[in-house]
């Protein structure tokens, strides 16, 4: 028996039917409402998020299946073939170990590097304007700008990187044409061009550290360096972890500047997987393979990323 | 459920407020108990300077080269002052004959509508998710949540099929539509929005205001900030694109700053002065708003960096 009938009943009064009925029938109005307007709320989103990613990431999957030409040809499906090929394919091969390689190589300078500078600035010398727009200003151009300031840097004869090299004895390389140092030469440029982006995590996460407790050490009788190490370092570790995450899932991405500055050379020992899928897709025009080299790209970020979320949550709890 | 209220929370990238030790003690960022000079912190001070200097080479170098003559460009051995003196050559040849201004145009075009209709749609999903209690509303948000992980990269191919398909290959809503699509904003957005406290807009709701109206004139002029960091992210993201307006458009006079200043190695050949004066145009606009907006720029990064995680 509802409470809203014991009420009627208790009162004397004649029964009526506001009571449970009708609570019950407005709640449903507002749920049906809410319902309306919640969805027509996300309908805008849901459409173009729909359109121009599900639908996509779907087709693609398909295509991968596929034949499928720029022309439209071959547009039947071929079973595993696509996939057989790329497992079978030493370019496929090579520009995902490039890839892996790149990620390997920028991501530990592009953490440490960061949390240096973050560091160094954060001491709060006067000009803190000027040192966040040296770091982080980089970070804002367009990858083509980057890589052209680059690819000036590393001209063999004119280039300034070798002018200041051979200031100590170093004789002049061919930093972007020489397969031993084009990898090298492409993470320093990645390292200049987006490391301001970590550097800014990093000073956030210093800034975010309560003052009193660097007030209260030293107090206590504790320096810089024992500060550092006691409480800074320990204090940007949640942080720390976050950075590397992004920062590998970043560099797997990596396709730009490598393709502006080397367009995948020499000899294809700097050509990452993106500039494959790109490659195959709009030069060779198989919009089938291309996608089964996207997928399994996609698959190993999915994997990567799952692997991660593992592991910090099991750090977490 | 909606109204855990934290807006006492210090915003990120805001300094905590310092007691004062006095103007220079503040400004030369010392410690209670230090003397300016020990030798750990001269060694740090070098350091920085000697970092920033390093920093700031190649864009000095390039302003340089774009203010030399192309023979004084070229010539060895390389010289930071040219011999017949700076001149702006360079950048009048590149002006009267490059399309610098033409790919600027296009690039603002494209990521103002990209910036507008991803702030419109994301913080009306957003809104949703945070306030109305639909069928479906939990999967919809955790799809969304997951598809984060997406590379856009993987959906190149299937992405330019769809837009020969649409008929929309070489127009400016190619490289606009694909990249209005911002799940990651949504999850910010939402957080946010769980933070306001939800009895601002019961009072305007018990007057009769319906939902759109105190989303538009209760929610969102309090989330101004947390919109323009979000937009920041988004424009300067745009902005700077490069894979997919080079995919998309193949017509000269639709590309992008980015995509143009591709072009613009080939075009020159060896004119190096030229080219960077070029890189140095294309990277102006940017810079200069970044000077003027340094500190909600950074702001706005700090607060999206993580894209929500």
């Amino acid at each position: 028996m509802s409470s809203a009938a014991l009420d009627a009943s208790a009162t004397g009064a004649p029964p009526r039917t506001t009571s449970a009925e009708e609570v019950r029938r407005g709640e449903r109005e507002r749920r049906a409402r809410d319902n309306r307007i919640g969805w027509a709320f996300v309908a805008p989103f849901v459409i173009v998020f729909v359109m121009f990613l599900i639908w996509p990431l779907v087709h693609g999957f398909y295509l991968s299946f596929t034949g499928e030409s720029i022309t439209g040809a071959g547009g039947e499906l071929i079973g595993l073939d696509n996939y057989v090929e790329a497992v079978n394919d030493p370019i496929m091969w090579r520009s995902l170990l490039n890839t892996l390689w790149f990620t390997v190589l920028s991501t530990v300078p592009l953490v440490v590097v960061a949390l240096i500078l973050a560091l160094l600035v954060h001491q709060g010398l006067p000009g803190q304007w000027l040192w966040r727009l040296s770091f982080f200003m980089p970070f804002l151009l367009a990858s083509t700008v980057a890589a052209q300031f680059w690819i000036w840097m590393y001209n063999p004869q004119l280039g300034l990187v070798n002018y200041l090299l051979g200031a100590v004895g170093v004789e002049p390389i061919a930093w972007l044409q020489d397969p031993q140092w084009a990898m090298l030469a492409v993470v320093v440029m990645t390292l200049w061009w987006t490391v301001g982006f970590n550097f800014l995590l990093y000073l956030t996460a210093l800034q975010n550290i309560p003052e009193q407790q660097y007030e209260a050490s030293a107090l206590d009788g504790a320096g810089r360096w024992r500060q550092l190490r006691s409480i800074t370092v320990p204090q940007l570790g949640p942080t720390t972890v976050l950075i590397v995450i992004l920062q590998i899932l970043a560099s797997l991405k990596v396709f730009d500047q490598i393709y502006i500055m080397t367009q995948g050379g020499p000899g294809g020992v700097t050509r990452p997987v993106v500039q494959y899928v790109f490659e195959t897709g709009f030069t060779g025009y198989r919009f089938g393979y291309a996608s089964s080299i996207a997928y399994i790209f996609f698959a190993i970020i999915v994997i990567i990323s799952v692997g991660q979320m593992r592991l910090t949550t099991r750090r977490g709890a | 459920m909606t109204t855990a209220v934290q807006s006492t929370q210090p915003e990120p990238g805001s300094v905590g407020a310092r007691p004062s030790r006095g103007r220079f003690a503040d400004k030369a960022g010392l410690r209670i108990g230090e003397r300016f000079a020990s030798p750990g912190r001269i060694g740090a001070i070098v350091a920085l300077v000697v970092l920033a200097v390093f920093w700031l080479l190649p864009f000095l170098w390039a302003v340089a080269t774009s203010f030399k003559s192309e023979t004084s460009a070229a010539a060895t051995p390389v010289s930071w002052l040219p011999p017949d003196g700076f001149t702006t050559d360079a950048y009048a040849n590149v002006l009267r004959e490059g399309n610098i201004p033409l790919w600027t145009w296009n690039s603002l075009v494209t990521a103002t509508a990209i910036t507008l209709i991803t702030l419109a749609v994301t913080a009306l999903a957003a809104y949703a998710f945070s306030r109305l209690d639909f069928t479906g509303r939990r999967w919809l948000f955790w799809g969304i949540i997951a598809s984060i992980i997406i590379p856009p990269q993987v959906l190149i191919v299937p992405l330019f099929y769809e837009m020969l398909t649409l008929n929309l290959v070489d127009t400016y809503w190619a490289i606009i539509l694909p990249q209005v699509v911002h799940p990651a904003m949504v999850f910010i957005l939402k957080k946010f929005f769980d933070q306001v406290p939800v009895e601002l807009e019961d009072a305007a709701r018990i007057d009769g205001a319906g939902r759109l109206r105190v989303f538009w004139s209760i929610v969102l002029p309090l989330s101004r900030p947390i919109l323009a960091a979000v937009a920041i992210f988004v424009f300067i993201g745009a902005w700077n694109n490069f894979l997919w307006p080079f995919i998309a458009t193949s017509d000269a006079s639709l590309m992008t700053m980015p995509v143009g200043l591709q072009t613009v190695k080939s075009a020159y050949g060896l004119q190096y002065a030229q080219v960077m004066a070029s890189a140095v145009l294309a990277a102006l606009p940017l810079v200069v708003v970044f000077l003027f907006f340094q500190r909600q720029i950074i702001k706005g990064f700090a607060t999206t960096g993580f894209g929500g995680q």
